[in-house]
């Protein structure tokens, strides 16, 4: 319960709103090993602790990744943080992506907005692995061009000649040549085998519930789909139960689930 | 000879069309090409025809004043772009713009619309169809009104 201290190594401003900051243990503590989908707590000293997803690589734990939007206290005061500057970690929590369980399967990764920082750990994994799956496709969503997340590292995957990636904004001018509109219109014509396909969602809840719809529509088994939940996590034990649902803990028993283990609680109106 | 009735026979906008409404539909068809930046129609002008596109892209535009043409959609290969021909006053609400090479189907629609006012079986089926697209589009763009990536979603 008590945190580790890291030191900012790294600052960068991904996009107006959202910025990474890279850390890396102080006191030279050993390497921090993560799963693809786990968060930690992480505290600003006098301000307080938020839950953020690791955003960084499972196979490079030297460095601790973290990305995301300043819109409360807390990520604001991160946003301010410089190099040099120390925080507090706890963690890591939470049940990741199915990774390895995915092996031998088509994978399809659907990212909306921020919602592409959970899932970047899971594709570098997959990447790094890249001949123990069948395709690879990744769909991301946002709101515009200017909003588009780790743009040069998605242009670097789309290069591949083993990945298909397909971007699509709310909106634009003129000047973008890509897709327009929402992230479930590009599923339909995704290329790939749905009786074969794990689908990895992580994005807004409602753009998470109408992706899997669209999934299931398209045929991909609901136990064969995983989402990201990240609603009220206080603690990230398990213990002040702000994030409880029912039996279910989203900081403990997630905040990766299956889809056809939590599609009740997507639609329950008073969660 | 070569016709387009192969290729309307395959596309799955079309598919359980019976046979003769297929014929119907083939003597309204022709192919059409927009170069890249070319205007496939204004706001404002009359809804003459309705596309199935081949392959290319066709972005859905609104000019906004002080932000100039916003894209609020975009086309790509088997899609159908326009259903303003349906309704009356049967002009188009949006600009259309092919932002890469791009060749169509076109179906021309006074003859689509004289055809179904003859056929309403015909009417009936592209009614079912179009409401269908109507309604993709229509849920699409409530979800694209959230904003559900702004900041407070």
């Amino acid at each position: 319960m008590l945190p580790d201290f890291f030191s900012v190594r790294k600052v960068r401003l991904e996009t107006d709103d959202t910025f990474t900051l890279e850390l890396a243990p102080a006191g030279g503590r050993q390497p921090f090993p993560f799963s693809a989908g786990q968060f930690n707590m992480l505290y600003v000293h006098g301000i307080g602790e938020v839950p953020i997803s690791i955003s960084g690589d499972p196979g490079k734990p030297g460095t601790l990744v973290h990305t995301t939007r300043a819109v409360g206290a807390v990520t604001r005061g991160l946003r301010t943080l410089k190099k040099g500057d120390v925080l507090g970690v706890r963690g890591p929590f939470g049940v990741g992506w199915p990774v390895q369980q995915a092996e031998g399967h088509d994978i399809v990764v659907v990212a909306g907005g921020i919602g592409l920082a959970p899932l970047r750990p899971a594709i570098y994994q997959l990447l790094a692995n890249r001949d123990r799956y069948g395709k690879l496709v990744i769909l991301y969503g946002t709101r515009t061009p200017a909003d588009i997340l780790f743009r040069k590292e998605i242009e670097a995957w789309r290069a591949r000649l083993d990945v298909e990636v397909y971007v699509t904004v709310d909106r634009a001018t003129d000047s973008w040549h890509g897709n327009v509109g929402v992230v479930t219109k590009l599923i339909p014509k995704a290329p790939f085998d749905r009786t074969r396909t794990v689908a990895m969602i992580c994005g807004p809840e409602l753009m998470m519930r109408f992706t899997a719809l669209e999934l299931d529509k398209r045929g991909v088994e609901t136990d064969h789909i995983y989402l990201s939940m990240e609603r009220n996590m206080k603690c990230g034990v398990g213990l002040c139960g702000h994030c409880q649902c029912g039996a279910t803990f989203i900081c403990k028993d997630g905040p990766v689930f299956r889809y056809d283990a939590i599609k009740g609680l997507l639609s329950q109106r008073e969660i | 000879m070569h016709t387009l009735e192969p290729l309307l026979a395959e596309h799955p906008f079309l598919k359980g069309l019976k046979q003769e409404h297929l014929e119907l539909l083939v003597g309204c068809a022709s192919n059409v090409r927009f170069e890249a930046g070319a205007f496939v129609f204004r706001q404002g002008q009359e809804a003459n025809h309705f596309y199935i596109l081949r392959d290319g892209k066709v972005a859905v535009e609104l000019f906004a004043p002080q932000k100039g043409a916003v894209a609020i959609d975009t086309y790509g290969e088997g899609d159908v772009l326009g259903w303003s021909w349906l309704l009356p006053p049967y002009h188009w609400r949006f600009d259309a713009r092919a932002t890469e090479p791009t060749r169509m189907i076109s179906l021309d629609a006074r003859c689509m619309r004289t055809k179904c006012e003859n056929d309403h079986d015909l009417g009936y089926e592209l009614m079912k169809r179009f409401a269908r697209i109507i309604e993709q589009r229509l849920d699409a763009t409530r979800w694209q009104l959230l904003d559900v990536y702004g900041v407070r979603s």
